[in-house]
């Protein structure tokens, strides 16, 4: 039977413009009143200090809106704090100041893409630098590869960023890889937590199956058995019976790769098996709000990877960070630097991509590309680099230089404080 | 184990029942449906978390403040969105109905962001146990609210005046509207119910499965297919649908694994609608006159 509406007249054109009308205003005041996103496509790196000559403009490609906006800020922040302490110091190449120029890729690979192919071709930048998203990173791969651009990765830990089929290789990193970080993470299961079995828990897309490939390759190694493997989707509010799997497989220890939302709901549901076992984490759950929606108590219990801390002991070149930082952006102390690793990693790559720009002596992509091989020791915040970058290791830290942590209440601190 | 899949499966499905009821009640009354149902569990969700727990007002102003604002955001729905759209028989408000909900969300992502939120409630703080496993005592109310909602819109369309109303305007229109029948009001008022459960639905779920723009999308979908099997024609038979519903995913992915909740949860779905195409409860489309 056909459905009538009451008024049977066509839709009449007054009508259709008051509802428009209406329409618009209603998403109008919803922007006034949200969050303006921040204006993309701005500049940074105000002071030029004594480098006089003409900039040397580098990319930034981030999450600068979004759900991982928080990463964009965090990397920029720490790539500002170098970029004034080089120009400051006279610039690279002589007396050229270091320009950064920044595109969001709203952690979207093809916005990202679109963004590499604009900043080398119409802005000229001489080198990238990545953001939070794997998927974003290496879906830039072909561009920086066909255009002969260094990509410098400072967060997203991929395993195929850094060790690609391309020939030669212009992707370079100073964060974590996820394949060091399997085996860094199954040592100290097997070291610390004295375990011999262990469970996976895995987010179920690309990240948790690149994990899922290091575990495997690391646990032997190791001497540990993986019990099982039990995989969960962003949108899983109980996987309680997963994880009893894994309880009556006699895990001793839980591997667990998974973004904030869903590695909490992965807490909640140990709480519901009152199964008091170590959860040892990938850094997925420290870029987003874990211990709200985990619960403080709760997010306590997880022990997890990072490259820096800012608590704690500091060396000279930390103290130095941590002032200019809290200078610049208003800070009272390191609790209150937001996604310590985004800032502390970027710091690093941007002085040792300065140093490769002295040594190249040229903004040329294969000449820059040669010259990270080729670097002075450099003395940075997170080690002391000696040769960082090898045609065979296009990253620049290893397990030695990742460290454990912990929340507490919403900061990130050292296992041992 | 399986007192535990069973549980939070009648949790999660009578959150689909819940949503699924909105869809039921609309096509019961005036043969369309607002697809955006998913959305507006998240402006549920949403609303309520930016009073209570933004503005710190109080729940017991913050939650039937929302639920208003979720029944005036379903009148301008049918009178925008569906009404110009289903004049004349046209399927359009197919269409524009899924929009909104895409404009919607969209909007929640501007306004509130795109980050997921906790909401922090005492019923969803520290499971209790029961026989050996863990719910958390949300767990055990959200059924109970999902049953009452199906009985009162039970008896709503059975036993009341405004039911017979109701009835008569989906049966036939024109004749109802000669009889002195608000035709046009009761269809507007069709779908102020409908959000105001999928705002109800928001609310209750927030603590449990956390609060973002992007939470009412697959649940949308989900209740859309609850309310296939349920078969459109009762309360009863949605709601049923929807703890069964949630049951089968819930037993997936716990047996399987979780890559075999959605697998699994639609394939049962295309499996009853291909055995029964009018649902599992649903009468046949032959009407008696």
């Amino acid at each position: 039977m056909v459905f009538k509406h009451a008024q049977s007249r066509g839709l009449r054109r007054r009508t259709f413009l008051r509802g428009g009308v209406g329409f618009a205003s209603a998403i109008a005041l919803a922007k006034l009143t949200g969050c303006q996103p921040a204006a993309t496509g701005e500049t940074a790196g105000d002071g030029t200090g004594n480098a006089s000559g003409e900039p040397v403009k580098l990319g930034l490609i981030a999450a600068i809106t979004g759900a991982s906006a928080l990463s964009g800020e965090s990397i920029k922040r720490g790539l500002e704090v170098a970029i004034d302490e080089i120009n400051a110091n006279g610039g690279v190449m002589g007396d050229r100041p270091i320009e950064l120029v920044i595109r969001d890729d709203e952690s979207t690979p093809a916005k990202g893409v679109a963004a590499a192919r604009e900043l080398i071709e119409r802005e000229q930048v001489a080198a990238i630098f990545g953001g939070l998203d794997s998927p974003v990173s290496l879906a830039m791969l072909p561009v920086i590869h066909e255009l002969e651009t260094p990509y410098m990765g400072v967060w997203a830990a991929a395993t195929g960023i850094t060790r690609n089929d391309f020939e030669p290789n212009y992707a370079f990193r100073v964060s974590a890889n996820d394949n060091i970080v399997d085996s860094f993470l199954t040592r100290y299961a097997q070291q610390e937590k004295g375990a011999s079995k262990v469970g996976l828990v895995l987010i179920n897309n690309p990240w948790g199956e690149s994990n899922q490939k290091g575990f495997e390759e690391w646990a032997p190694k190791y001497g540990l058995e993986i019990v099982g493997i039990e995989k969960f989707n962003d949108g899983d509010t109980d996987i309680s019976s997963q994880l009893s799997r894994l309880q009556s497989g006699g895990a001793e220890a839980l591997l667990l790769v998974a973004n904030a939302a869903p590695g909490a709901q992965m807490m909640k549901s140990l709480d519901r098996l009152s199964w008091d076992v170590p959860v040892i984490s990938h850094w997925g759950i420290s870029g987003g709000r874990f211990p709200e929606l985990a619960g403080e108590e709760t997010a306590k219990k997880v022990t997890f990877v990072q490259t820096y801390s800012f608590f704690g002991e500091q060396s000279p070149v930390g103290e130095k960070v941590l002032a200019a930082l809290q200078e610049k952006y208003g800070l009272s102390g390191p609790e209150e630097i937001l996604a310590p690793v985004g800032t502390a990693n970027a710091y690093d790559a941007m002085n040792l991509m300065a140093l490769a720009l002295d040594t190249a002596e040229s903004l040329e992509g294969p000449t820059l590309r040669e010259a990270f091989y080729n670097l002075p020791t450099y003395e940075g915040l997170i080690k002391t680099y000696e040769q960082p970058f090898t045609p065979d290791n296009h990253d620049a830290l290893d397990e030695d230089d990742y460290i454990l942590v912990q929340w507490d209440g919403d900061q990130i601190v050292p296992l041992d404080a | 184990m399986w007192p535990q899949l069973i549980l939070s499966g009648m949790a999660i499905g009578s959150m689909y029942g819940l949503v699924a009821l909105g869809f039921q009640i609309t096509y019961a009354v005036s043969n369309t449906m607002n697809f955006s149902q998913g959305a507006v569990v998240m402006v549920g969700a949403v609303v309520c978390y930016c009073l209570n727990i933004t503005w710190g007002v109080n729940a017991v102003i913050a939650v039937p403040l929302t639920l208003i604002l979720c029944a005036i955001f379903g009148l301008l729905i049918e009178r925008w969105v569906v009404r110009p759209f289903a004049r004349n028989g046209s399927q359009s408000w197919l269409l524009s109905t899924i929009a909104l909900g895409i404009i919607t969300e969209n909007i929640a992502m501007l306004t509130f962001g795109k980050e997921v939120r906790g909401y922090p409630s005492v019923l969803a703080e520290t499971p209790v146990s029961i026989l050996n496993f863990g719910v958390y005592p949300l767990e055990l109310v959200i059924p109970v609210v999902g049953l009452a909602s199906a009985i009162a819109l039970r008896l709503l369309f059975t036993r009341t005046l405004w039911g017979k109303a109701f009835r008569a305007a989906s049966e036939n229109p024109d004749t109802a509207r000669l009889l002195g029948v608000p035709v046009t009001w009761l269809i507007a008022l069709s779908f102020s119910l409908s959000t105001m459960l999928a705002g109800l639905a928001g609310m209750l779920i927030a603590p449990i499965a956390n609060v973002s723009a992007t939470m009412g999308t697959l649940l949308g979908v989900k209740a859309f297919a609850t309310a296939m099997i349920g078969g459109l024609s009762n309360p009863w038979g949605v709601m049923l649908a929807g703890v069964m519903y949630g049951i089968v995913e819930s037993v997936a992915a716990g047996t399987l694994g979780g890559s075999y909740r959605e697998i699994v949860g639609f394939l049962v779905v295309i499996a009853v609608l291909s055995v029964r195409p009018n649902g599992l409860f649903g009468r046949s489309q032959v009407k008696k006159v």
